[in-house]
């Protein structure tokens, strides 16, 4: 402590360990021989990937982009024929996803939410009921609930008449019809003519499956969110809400569930930049989102690594914006103290 | 009243509207399974399952060689026996020093009646009933010696033990590879279970050193390091693993130099690694963070060199508190690789195309999705159980109780 070692001893403690060993030093040799590494590692990699692109005549351009697709695309929102250039296809893939993913953020949310909300029932059969629902649900593959969905449940639907017709909604093989305003802001049912449905509204089956197998999917990890949310709050919490007189709802709604949005909202981002990223199966069930449209483009252009950069940089932005959205959230729920 | 009826009235019948909640339910439920039964039993033709039993557990694999598989599985076994036998030969205060509690009795008859009605269930032939039976007959018999004469072994063979793992799994490889005198499957022959179970332990034992890596790069005060590991993790992290997957089918045999990049079943089970390294080193890295910096600092100053504190004592800790959230991940690349069927593989989600394809079969997806269904839902179930059981055991707590 108050006592200095002698000189002689730092002397020869200085002498015992060698130059590359000095604490300064040992970092920075460290560090220089890992970049090394990764640079030599990515050099070998680049030189190689530039060699072999100009041996097969495929040296990074963008010029295909503005060339005609020749193919067609099943269902789009934003219109697109096979004489649009490769970009116009890309773009509508990228309309398709975004379609699906933010439907199935809406619905994954609230089912999830009443699952979540439902495994602190008083009933002992939903409690288990949710339970297991998780359980099935997440211990089986998503893209095998996809398939299920797709080719046993929504391709056995009937057609014609004995399609399924619940109010405002007719489940088809040929698609699902909603209602929804037609000519003249007249709302209008899903009506039969001549054989065939017709309504304001036509989803694909492609994309109904698809919705329905993400919702399934991530509404089960969406309940196990929000009760770990719920769980964190405090007991004394609910008995204090109920001895309010407050109801079990009431107490949830107004005195839980603001407290454990805190504990819910990181939870959520991650839970939905994975359904963003889960969208991209669409490909087995044959709805046409971006990476279905960008397969076929690479399989009609052979531009591997412009199409694969593409795709990498789609997710990444939207990754990045859902990120983005969930943290401003959370920052706006956090508890404000002066 | 009765103890249990009043419980069952407080859970179910508390309020008009729970007793409502509670019949539609139970109305539901009611109707859900007896449809499903109705269709298992009546409806479902589970032919397509029996007639394609070999295709889904491995594949194309040549028929003349599939004896290397049958030895792998008894190998399994007896390794899986060993284990088994040798962790509850070891005395447990808590235990009562029981070499078969009564949940191994349990595990013990379910495997024995499995062993003998599953292959039964499937029709198989009766000589590949008899060796599933002896399968089972044989874990039970090294479960026995294990329990037995394991506390018997001299220290030395002790040690040794844990090493018989990775000599298992390379020999499993060998097996199912072929080499050394055994004659070369080429990989475009595995399928099925065979291939997902290859990939899943594959990408699962060899991401695991990768994701620690990482984890300790990521926290790491050298910025270069630290940067790498934060860039390489979040690029992962941000794409869709079939981006990652097409990426290697399709870019891999231009970063490599010509005739160099692996074959296919390699190139999924390498991106598969570097995928979920990716995810492994977030859940290790929020276990290191759990543990005290004191911790890392009391074994220096026992004088241990810093790999060495590292190693034996904050890395066992970091690893317990990660190890609900790895085998999460865990169970969750298992599943993942069903996406392989999508780039042309035929693990089981592959080979259940290719025979629905099948005219013969046309039509049966309900059974073969099912069948799937059930198989992958057993496989992650006893993963988690196992992880839970795990946990009770490393549980600190747990273990100063036990003394």
């Amino acid at each position: 402590m108050g006592v200095s070692p002698a000189p002689a001893v730092l002397a020869r403690a200085a002498e015992a360990v060698p130059w590359w060993r000095n604490r300064r030093v040992l970092p920075w040799l460290v560090q220089l021989g890992v970049a090394l590494v990764v640079l030599l590692l990515v050099a070998f990699l680049l030189g190689n990937l530039i060699r072999n692109l100009t041996a097969a005549g495929l040296l990074l351009s963008w010029n295909w982009l503005g060339q005609p697709a020749g193919f067609d695309i099943a269902e789009t929102v934003l219109p697109f024929q096979a004489s649009d250039p490769y970009w116009r296809g890309l773009a509508s893939g990228l309309v398709n996803t975004l379609r699906v993913v933010l439907s199935g953020l809406v619905g994954s949310t609230l089912l999830g939410t009443l699952l979540g909300m439902a495994s602190f029932s008083g009933n002992g059969l939903l409690r288990g009921l949710t339970r297991v629902y998780v359980e099935v649900v997440r211990n089986i593959p998503l893209l095998l609930q996809l398939v299920f969905w797709y080719f046993v449940v929504f391709l056995s639907l009937p057609n014609g008449t004995a399609a399924i017709q619940l109010p405002g909604v007719v489940l088809a093989k040929s698609g699902l019809y909603l209602a929804g305003f037609g000519e003249g802001l007249r709302w209008l049912g899903p009506q039969l003519v001549n054989g065939v449905w017709q309504a304001p509204l036509r989803l694909s089956v492609e994309f109904g499956a698809l919705l329905t197998g993400l919702i399934a999917y991530s509404s089960a990890f969406i309940a196990e969110v929000v009760r770990g949310g719920i769980a964190a709050v405090p007991r004394g919490q609910w008995e204090a809400a109920s001895s309010l007189g407050l109801s079990w709802f009431q107490s949830l709604r107004q005195v839980v569930l603001p407290q454990a949005l805190r504990v819910i909202v990181p939870g959520l981002n991650t839970q939905y930049i994975s359904l963003a990223k889960n969208s991209s199966l669409a490909v087995a069930v044959g709805y046409t989102d971006l990476y279905s449209v960008a397969e076929t483009s690479l399989n009609q252009t052979g531009r591997a690594v412009e199409v694969v950069l593409l795709l990498l940089g789609t997710y990444l932005v939207l990754d990045l914006f859902i990120s983005l959205i969930m943290n401003g959230l959370n920052r706006w729920i956090q508890i404000k103290e002066r | 009243m009765n103890p249990l009826l009043g419980r069952l009235r407080k859970e179910l019948f508390a309020t008009p509207l729970d007793g409502l909640i509670t019949v539609v339910l139970a109305a539901l439920i009611g109707a859900g399974g007896f449809s499903l039964l109705h269709w298992a039993s009546s409806q479902a033709r589970w032919a397509v399952i029996r007639a394609n039993s070999t295709l889904f557990a491995v594949g194309r694999y040549p028929i003349e060689q599939q004896w290397r598989l049958w030895l792998l599985v008894a190998l399994m076994a007896a390794g899986t026996g060993l284990i088994w036998g040798l962790l509850r030969s070891h005395p447990r205060p808590d235990r009562g020093g029981l070499l078969w509690p009564r949940n191994d009795w349990i595990a013990l008859v379910l495997l024995l009646v499995a062993g003998l009605a599953l292959p039964m269930a499937l029709g198989l032939g009766l000589a590949i009933q008899l060796r599933w039976w002896a399968l089972a007959w044989l874990l039970v018999a090294v479960r026995w010696w294990a329990g037995r004469f394991g506390p018997g072994l001299s220290p030395m063979v002790k040690r040794l033990l844990p090493l018989l793992l990775p000599v298992l799994y390379g020999l499993g490889l060998l097996l199912i590879n072929g080499g050394l005198g055994l004659v070369a499957v080429s990989p475009a022959e595995w399928g099925g279970l065979l291939l997902t179970l290859l990939e899943a332990s594959f990408a699962i034992l060899l991401c695991f050193p990768l994701g620690v890596l990482l984890a300790l790069g990521r926290r790491s005060d050298l910025p270069l390091l630290r940067w790498g590991s934060v860039v390489y993790i979040e690029f992962i992290r941000g794409a869709p693993l079939i981006t990652l997957l097409f990426l290697g089918q399709n870019m891999l045999g231009f970063l490599l130099p010509g005739g160099l990049a692996p074959e296919r079943v390699w190139r999924a089970a390498w991106v598969l690694t570097l995928f979920a390294a990716a995810y492994l080193a977030e859940a290790v890295r929020s276990g290191l963070a759990a543990v005290p910096r004191g911790q890392l600092e009391a074994a220096r100053s026992l004088g241990m060199s810093m790999p060495q504190a590292f190693l034996t004592v904050v890395l066992p800790q970091a690893l317990r508190v990660a190890l609900p959230t790895m085998v999460g991940q865990f169970i969750s690349l298992l599943q993942d690789t069903t996406l392989l069927s999508l780039i042309g593989l035929m693990e089981l989600l592959g080979t259940a195309r290719t025979v629905m394809a099948n005219p013969e079969f046309l039509g049966r997806n309900a059974e073969v999705y099912f069948t799937l269904a059930v198989l992958f839902w057993c496989c992650c179930a006893a993963l988690g159980l196992g992880s839970r059981a795990l946990e009770r055991r490393l549980d600190p707590s747990a273990i100063a109780r036990s003394g």
